[in-house]
């Protein structure tokens, strides 16, 4: 029997003790409730199921020269990563409600969230949230009560992912969502600065990098919300950051992101780290998991939860969250991964990526007829080309070599049929940039 | 204050009444039952609040309160010192670690609160 | 333990990334970058491991010994999981690539993986539907909130409530209360389960549903539980079962059959996948037949000839929920786990579990007071209730455990309980295990008879004893700032 301890014997055993039969365990469910066996099939055996399931892993097309981003990136994951997130006593355990049996997942954790801290620029992180998108409408949530107001200002440039999860999880609130158009792919300020004279928005929500590429800077913008009594909530790729100045050096008050680059694998969509920070004088309001620092009974430094007053298991309907745990195991892989490459090794991944993009940029554009969709503008590692003629159907020819040219932003924005979004992290070779180049004059 | 000539409500706070203004705060009961506070979330001065309304929360480790408005008014003053130490709350219920004060709309609900008296004889329950 | 931080020494490198192979240097405007790299550590990649792997020897998880902590259903977790979703065309796989045109063509096997467990939780629980894509339980509910609304929204419905009793998670209110709903808690009857008297009392127009555990968090199965569902429907409300306790019933009781319309799974907890120290999990949400096409954008669908692809027209959806199809990884873990078990293995799955709560239940009960003494399904709760009266609490016990090399059952919760101590053994733990347990709680339960101020020191075995948390919340050290 699979996963199951005891033997035959040992059930008679106790249910003698119990003085009662294997049927009687399900007395107190009335008849009429109970089901017959589940029509499933059998249970295979362990062999049987890596066949089965590495079958339909196979099936998968992963030897594909990808450049598709759109948040969700192709890094380098050093080997030593997954060797310390695989140590069972890390992935098999759970939230650390009890401190002496969990001194390793909560120091862990505070090293995740001075991580978090150190490279956004801010005073306070919690433990992880789901995704980059979840943690962005927390943010938001965040900003509403800090203000008590309820207007928020979204520009078209935040991902188009976050911004469809906000506005499902929004939609019964009565809170209203404001987007605002870019100027040439970044956010207009003159726009949002006219909203924000009504004094009545609690947060402008922007991204750096932005979902085109565009890398900006929000001191401006800053200083405009804070004048008006909003909010910056910015949400930030972190490899970028091992190169671009912080929001929190920019003035942002939130700032959140998707932590997936920092050495989980894609895996088709999850699990991801969601990652928030804030300003101290902010931190009851943050909602999800935070550990803390303090002494035990005889002295000594150790580590616990804190500040679990906000938390849906004191405060029931009135936390500042329903969110039960953190992404553990995440948040452990990317101060794992953070703490292997350090100071130096994570500003020269993100050099890689933006040399490389700029690399693959120059290249594409001399191809006739292809043009950047926002010109003028800076790149980190990700870039909308315009394109003489539908992305869509470029990228089907790309695909038949193997290469995924990037994304069509048509999917997502009208009017955008020609664009394409093309993202280079620093496992792209110069070969590869170059076969792609080759292969999208050939399609044009 | 004295906590014999205090009023008290059945969520147990206290109203200390001056004139036309009540200064609240928990009393020394319901500061023993939540065990050590480690924050006080203080009202915004200038609220009005109804009689039983919840006026702001303090939170232990583990555990986190709603406290009400013994009597209906405006937040005229609020304690800032237990923002930055809440433990006042414990050590002192009735004298530094009052919470915030109320101008009242209705003197009269003070009176229709509790006396110290009343208030042991619930409390003792 | 020093903070790795703490460690670092300038001009160590642990893993340094390759040169550049590109003949051009970026030329990035400097209004853009950092005036210096963020203060990350510098280490070795042995001083890295090092730090990780002792900061892993102060963890206790599954593998290391028992760890019957009420409602989280600490199962073992097969280590087949972890080797089958990590393989290449799994996680190497971009979530974009079906979103192109002709992508779908390369992901049919992920794609199968999430159509066939829709397939699977459909009949494991009697939904018509599912969506794989809320990232954890608490995701699962207020997913499946959201669906509530929608659907009260659809029929024109004025709903403003939702019922919860009072035994029930926090998230449960949680859930309600973002997703914009007011609370209003239902107590629980002399036998532990929703009273239905209560329930009738304020079950009215307004009621938009009731979101329950069954068994609840008792592990008491509510024997009016379709008498409940009967009443809720006539007011058009809708049922939520939680499913934190499916663990109990799997494989022999199903949600749809009894009479609910919404189910949240935990994948972490009845199939199996590890609870990552807390994260990542995930909540499949399975629905009724008239609330299928309020599901969460987009769904797994399959072709007359066998392919799958992912169907984003639904006028009626909530939405996105999720950036994409869920925690994949994680489902394809569970998919393991009950590609293994089939039906025949889930069945014995519920039996043993629940067979190895009753015999911590018979056996302990003469040692610690048991408020609802009935037959209980996969978790009992006892309370220290006696024990407290010598001084020595919940709290007390749970250090008293560790120090004899198990993990504490969940202590204080449910909140109706008094010095609770809610113990879930599952399914995975054999009789000497359990005896061992049992033994330790004896003997904890006697020393708490005759050498109560001992426990004060405990744990003495374990790395540290007893934070102390209110300085912790009062004065909050919760990051290491450059």
């Amino acid at each position: 029997m699979p996963f199951i301890a005891n033997t035959d014997d040992q059930r008679r055993e106790m249910l003698a003790t119990l003085g009662l039969s294997g049927a009687d365990l399900f007395a107190d469910i009335p008849d009429h409730l109970r089901c017959g066996s589940p029509d499933i099939p059998e249970g295979i055996s362990e062999q049987q199921a890596a066949q089965r399931v590495g079958d339909l892993a196979g099936m998968n097309d992963t030897d594909l020269t990808s450049f598709l981003g759109g948040g969700f990136y192709d890094h380098y994951i050093p080997a030593a990563v997954p060797a310390i997130v695989g140590r069972s006593e890390f992935y098999t355990s759970y939230t650390p409600y009890q401190p002496e049996a969990s001194q390793g997942t909560l120091q862990a954790i505070y090293e995740y969230q001075s991580a978090i801290c150190r490279l956004t620029g801010m005073e306070i992180s919690n433990a992880s949230m789901y995704d980059g998108g979840t943690a962005l409408y927390e943010a938001v949530m965040m900003a509403l009560r800090i203000t008590r107001r309820e207007h928020v200002v979204v520009d078209r440039s935040v991902s188009v992912i976050y911004r469809t999860i906000l506005r499902s999880y929004t939609t019964n609130l009565g809170i209203e969502l404001d987007e605002t158009a870019p100027d040439n792919g970044l956010p207009d300020r003159r726009a949002i600065g006219d909203i924000l004279a009504n004094g009545e928005t609690a947060a402008v929500v922007v991204q750096n990098p932005n979902f085109f590429g565009c890398m900006d800077e929000f001191t401006d913008l800053a200083e405009m919300c804070h004048e008006h009594g909003a909010l910056l909530i910015v949400s930030a790729y972190p490899i970028a950051l091992g190169l671009l100045k912080s929001p929190g050096d920019m003035g942002a008050d939130i700032v959140t992101g998707e932590g997936q680059s920092l050495g989980m694998p894609l895996n088709f969509g999850g699990p991801y780290l969601g990652f928030m920070a804030t300003r101290k004088k902010h931190m009851r309001k943050m909602p999800g998991r935070i550990a803390g620092r303090t002494v035990d009974q005889n002295g000594k430094d150790c580590f616990v939860l804190t500040l679990q007053a906000r938390e849906q298991h004191i405060r029931r309907e009135k936390a500042t969250s329903n969110i039960c745990t953190n992404q553990g195991l995440c948040a452990l892989t990317a101060i794992a991964y953070l703490s292997l490459l350090g100071k130096e090794g994570l500003r020269k991944v993100a050099q890689n990526c933006a040399e490389k993009a700029w690399y693959a940029q120059q290249e594409l554009l001399t191809i006739p007829g292809v043009e950047l969709r926002f010109p003028n503008r800076w790149y980190f590692n990700e870039f909308v080309l315009e394109l003489p003629t539908r992305a869509d159907r470029v990228i089907r020819r790309l695909l038949r070599d193997d290469i995924a040219a990037g994304f069509p932003l048509a999917r997502y924005y009208p009017n955008m049929d020609n664009a394409l979004m093309v993202a280079v992290t620093e496992k792209r070779t110069k070969r590869e940039i170059d076969f792609l180049v080759h292969s999208l004059e050939n399609a044009l | 204050m004295n906590p014999e000539t205090l009023r008290y409500s059945e969520q147990h706070e206290y109203a200390g009444v001056e004139g036309n203004t009540a200064t609240c705060g928990i009393t020394d009961y319901a500061q023993g039952s939540l065990g050590d506070i480690t924050f006080v979330e203080l009202p915004d001065v200038g609220k009005e609040l109804k009689k039983g309304e919840e006026a702001c929360a303090i939170e232990s480790a583990k555990a986190a309160s709603s406290v009400y408005a013994p009597v209906s008014g405006k937040i005229v003053a609020v304690n800032e010192a237990l923002e930055d130490d809440p433990a006042p709350v414990n050590d002192d219920p009735y004298g530094d670690g009052w919470i915030f004060k109320i101008e009242m709309a209705d003197a009269s609900e003070a009176e229709q609160l509790m006396d110290a008296a009343a208030y042991d004889a619930i409390e003792k329950e | 333990m020093k903070l790795i931080f703490d460690k670092s020494m300038p001009g160590r490198r642990g893993v340094m990334p390759a040169e550049s192979d590109i003949p051009v240097r970026a030329n990035l405007d400097s209004r853009f970058l950092r005036s210096e790299p963020a203060a990350l550590p510098e280490l070795s990649e042995l001083d890295v491991m090092r730090h990780f792997t002792a900061l892993s020897e102060m963890n206790f998880g599954v593998d290391s010994g028992f760890y019957p902590l009420g409602s989280c259903t600490m199962k073992y977790n097969p280590k087949i999981n972890e080797q089958l979703c990590a393989l290449p065309g799994f996680a190497n796989l971009h979530p974009l690539l079906p979103q192109l045109s002709t992508g779908r063509d390369r992901v049919q096997g992920a794609l199968a993986v999430l159509h066939h467990m829709d397939m699977l939780l459909r009949e494991i629980c009697g939904m018509a539907a599912f969506t794989m894509q809320p990232l954890a339980g608490a995701h699962g509910e207020l997913t499946g909130v959201i669906v509530m609304a929608a659907y009260h929204k659809a029929k024109g419905n004025d709903k403003t409530t939702i019922l919860i009793p009072d035994s029930a998670h926090g998230t449960n209110p949680a859930s309600a209360a973002i997703a914009g709903y007011d609370v209003k808690t239902v107590p629980s009857d002399e036998n532990g389960v929703m009273d239905i008297d209560a329930l009738r009392e304020v079950l009215d127009e307004t009621t938009a549903g009731v979101m329950l555990t069954c068994p609840n968090t008792l592990g008491l199965f509510n024997p009016h539980i379709a008498e409940i569902c009967d009443m809720v429907h006539d007011v058009d409300g809708l049922m939520y079962y939680d499913g934190a306790n499916l663990n109990a019933i799997v494989g022999r009781s199903r949600p749809g059959d009894i009479g609910f319309d919404i189910v949240h799974l935990n994948l972490h907890k009845t199939f199996a996948t590890p609870h990552g120290g807390g994260g990542p999990g995930s909540g499949p949400v399975g629905v009724c037949e008239r609330l299928r096409t309020f599901l969460p954008i987009s769904i797994v669908r399959e072709t007359r000839d066998g392919h799958y692809y992912l169907d984003y027209d639904q006028p009626e959806a909530i939405g996105y929920i999720a950036p994409f199809y869920g925690n994949f990884a994680v489902i394809v873990r569970a998919y393991v786990y009950i590609l293994m078990q089939g039906a025949d293995g889930l069945a014995r799955v519920s039996e043993n579990a629940v067979l190895n709560a009753n015999y911590i239940r018979e056996r302990l009960k003469d040692h610690y007071e048991l408020p609802y003494p009935q037959l209980c399904k996969h978790e009992v709760v006892f309370s220290a209730s006696r024990q407290a009266k010598k001084g020595v609490h919940a709290v007390d016990i749970a250090k008293a455990l560790i120090d004899r090399g198990y993990h504490p059952p969940t202590v204080y919760f449910p909140l109706i309980v008094e010095e609770a101590l809610m113990i879930e053994p599952t399914e995975t733990e054999s009789k000497e295990t359990l005896d061992g347990f049992i033994e330790a709680m004896i003997e904890i339960a006697k020393l708490a008879e005759t050498d109560p101020e001992s426990f004060h020191a405990m744990p003495t075995s374990a790395p540290v004893s007893r934070p102390d948390e209110t300085q912790a919340a009062r004065k909050p050290d919760v990051a290491s700032l450059a």
